[in-house]
């Protein structure tokens, strides 16, 4: 059925393709305006969306980062930084875990391939997630950021070379959230229920 | 019906997101506390029979509450979307660019398609064709079956809608689970959703109450959306995690990375593509793109279009199978390559479902998507339904007042509206439209063909205005005169004040009414 069906489909198409001479624009990358300080803007922006930045103040981030995490519950991370650690709670992300084995996890930490000050999004491809599902399966996410890797839009974000590299990258921005009910704002709709991010050099 | 008045308004819960937060689908405005009040169902649907949409939209109508809400939540969608679009300077440039890049990918459709479906299939992706809605679902139960899957969590789709897919799954032994709250509202309810983006804003929350309460067994009582919400979290992520595959629809194609972009705020999509070993995508041939460089231009405009949000909260690219699982994509034709083909409607091929043109649109907001009886409701639903079924949707397209307001927030510049007088000429034509408004449409356009006739009939139709009884003028043949009043007429029509004054040659008489300064300028 699915071969006669792949020829049908391009017969009819060349039968009927308007005959309409339609060149294909440049799209130009829209920055004369672009922000002179990416991290302010993307803050603004995340935080217009509904995340939250993880300040961490006089401490270093990672300090912050395992204040933020300490007594929550089963912890997931799939960062360098927060290590695997039973006596804390703390899970590592690896490989071979089942997509459903993080859903008793409260807080998932992962590491953003880069951010979009437009707006306010991270992007986290299946390499930073190890599995897919850390992304979304936890109660809440905290999201480690490198500031030298903010773009300022979406046209520059779109230039990056993730897109041809990874099966899955997802922009997240925000938590999850609905608005289904009369327009009634809830975040944790299906997703996580809060996104934090954490300002944090990739070393 | 049980539930309770709600206490807190609209657009803000207690147990929600901070009050000062509208963004994704979040109100702007503060609605007031409305319901119960029973719901207004969709038209009757008569085999053979065109849909009725007055007869529903009169039911909505009668509705005052639910009438009320969901005028005022669609019309606060369109007002964010313009405070968006005003931040934006180059926002009229990316409508071009927008409209440019599906003017040329359809144009040259073959040829992105192979292109897509090479790279889809380098990317490790199976591809499949479906000539229409039939293959298309027998495709997707034949690829659930051979793996023993029974179980399928999915995300919004207006394709699936299209196809009837949750049905047919149903009448196989497919169990389908929506994510989307909208979407799952409808599902738990049986009822279709009414509009591509929000698909149950025309139930008022003590609706969604009353059906949680019949189908979750959730407190009748308590209609706060919030609890709503939770409930629904919490009942189907059991369901979530013990399925089998998961499915989602495709809002752009990328040709050069042979990936699909599917935006949700829920994060359904992510959810539904990850959680299983099986990822389905359904998507129409026209959701096609050359480049990931326009790929910009649309997510920029998709969002901030249909919710007044600057992006979903989830945009997701799926380039391949993960590690150990399965990704297939159903092409789908189901009469796209029929529509490709019509000189006037092809470009309706360009919409992106964004819904900005059922928000501005005073015919929608006031008689609910339910009442077009059609899985595209709202003006694009106009021009593409009777694509579909000319009898069956032969009524549609006279849903509207023709004010364009569709035409002007169309993010790739379809012109709604003209297509909208194109499918009555081409309905009126094919003896679709009833006689009565077919013979008047007839006269008038004799009447307006000819300035003479047109002229001598104006003063006749002012002076039968103003003289005839309210009777005649305000009877049931005159739809114009349901719920309005007929204009006050001028005691003289332009013409004659312009003959008056101006005389034959076009200058100024002698005595001339002081009021006129200017020059003629008759048009």
């Amino acid at each position: 059925m699915s071969a006669s069906s792949r020829e049908a489909i391009f017969a009819a198409i060349r039968a009927n393709r308007p005959k309409v001479e339609a060149p294909l624009p440049v799209v130009p990358l829209f920055d004369a305006n672009a922000p002179a300080d990416l991290v302010a803007a993307f803050k603004k922006m995340a935080e217009t969306m509904g995340g939250k930045i993880l300040e961490h103040g006089e401490d270093s981030p990672i300090a912050a980062l395992r204040t933020a995490v300490a007594g929550r519950g089963v912890i997931a991370s799939a960062v360098k930084e927060l290590p695997g650690d039973d006596a804390q709670g703390v899970r590592a992300i690896t490989p071979d875990m089942l997509p459903t084995s993080l859903a008793d996890v409260e807080v998932s930490v992962v590491r953003a391939a880069f951010g979009v000050a437009e707006t306010g999004s991270v992007c986290l491809p299946d390499s930073r997630l190890i599995v897919n599902t850390a992304g979304f399966l936890a109660q809440h996410l905290i999201v480690l950021l490198d500031p030298t890797q903010i773009v300022a839009n979406l046209h520059h974000a779109y230039r990056r070379p993730e897109w041809r590299q990874h099966a899955y990258a997802v922009f997240q921005t925000g938590p999850s959230a609905t608005a289904d009910i009369e327009g009634v704002l809830i975040h944790g709709a299906q997703g996580v229920r809060s996104l934090r991010v954490l300002f944090c050099p990739e070393t | 019906m049980s539930a309770a008045t709600p206490q807190t308004p609209a657009g803000k819960s207690p147990e929600g997101a901070p009050e000062h937060l509208t963004h994704a689908a979040g109100a702007s405005v503060t609605m007031p506390p409305r319901g119960p009040e029973e719901q207004p169902r969709g038209p009757v649907i008569r085999p053979g029979r065109p849909v009725d949409q007055s007869e529903a939209a009169k039911r909505f109508m009668a509705a005052p509450q639910h009438l009320a809400m969901h005028d005022q939540r669609l019309w606060d969608l369109r007002q964010k979307r313009d405070r968006q679009m005003h931040g934006i300077e180059e926002w009229e440039e990316l409508r071009q660019l927008a409209s440019d890049i599906k003017m040329h990918t359809l144009t040259h459709l073959d040829q992105y398609l192979e292109k897509f479906e090479r790279n889809a299939l380098a990317n490790g992706v199976k591809v499949h064709w479906a000539k229409d809605a039939g293959e298309h679902n027998a495709i997707v139960v034949d690829i659930m079956r051979a793996r023993g899957a029974k179980r399928l969590i999915k995300s919004k789709s207006m394709l699936t809608e299209e196809c009837g897919f949750r049905e047919y799954a149903a009448e196989h032994g497919v169990e389908v689970i929506e994510t989307d709250l909208g979407e799952r509202i409808q599902q738990l309810d049986d009822e279709a959703p009414s509009h591509v983006v929000v698909p149950s804003v025309h139930k008022l929350r003590t609706d969604v109450a009353a059906v949680f309460a019949r189908t979750l067994g959730t407190d009748p009582d308590n209609a706060d959306a919030g609890y709503l919400a939770e409930q629904q979290r919490e009942t189907t992520r059991p369901l979530i995690l013990s399925a089998d595959a998961g499915m989602t629809g495709c809002n752009f194609a990328v040709a050069e990375t042979g990936s699909v972009v599917v935006c949700t705020n829920e994060g359904n999509a992510d959810l539904s593509a990850n959680t299983t070993g099986l990822h389905i995508v359904s998507m129409g041939i026209e959701k096609l793109i050359p480049k990931l460089e326009n790929l910009a231009v649309f997510v920029r405009l998709l969002s901030r279009s249909a919710l007044g949000s600057p992006i979903t909260q989830y945009t997701s690219h799926f380039r391949g199978p993960r590690m150990g699982g399965e990704m297939h994509i159903v092409l789908v034709d189901n009469g796209r390559t029929d529509r490709l083909g019509m000189e006037q409607f092809w470009t309706s091929l360009k919409c992106i479902r964004c819904g900005a043109c059922m928000n501005t649109c005073p015919v929608f907001r006031r008689s609910g998507g339910l009442s077009y009886g059609a899985t595209y409701a709202g003006p694009i639903g106009l021009i593409i339904d009777p694509t579909f079924n000319r009898h069956k949707y032969s009524t549609l397209p006279f849903a509207s007042t023709m004010n364009g307001s569709c035409t002007n927030v169309c993010p790739v510049k379809i012109n709604i509206h003209e297509q909208i007088a194109g499918w009555r000429k081409v309905l009126s034509e094919n003896h679709e439209i009833p006689a009565f408004k077919k013979n008047m449409m007839k006269a008038a356009g004799a009447i307006l063909s000819s300035p003479r006739l047109y002229r001598a009939s104006l003063p006749l139709a002012d002076s039968a205005l103003r003289h005839l009884p309210r009777f005649i003028i305000y009877n049931r043949m005159n739809t114009w005169t349901r719920g309005r009043e007929m204009p006050h007429t001028p005691r003289e029509t332009f013409h004659q004040w312009y003959k008056r004054e101006r005389g034959k040659d076009g200058k100024k008489g002698k005595g001339s009414n002081p009021s006129a300064k200017t020059g003629g300028d008759a048009s």
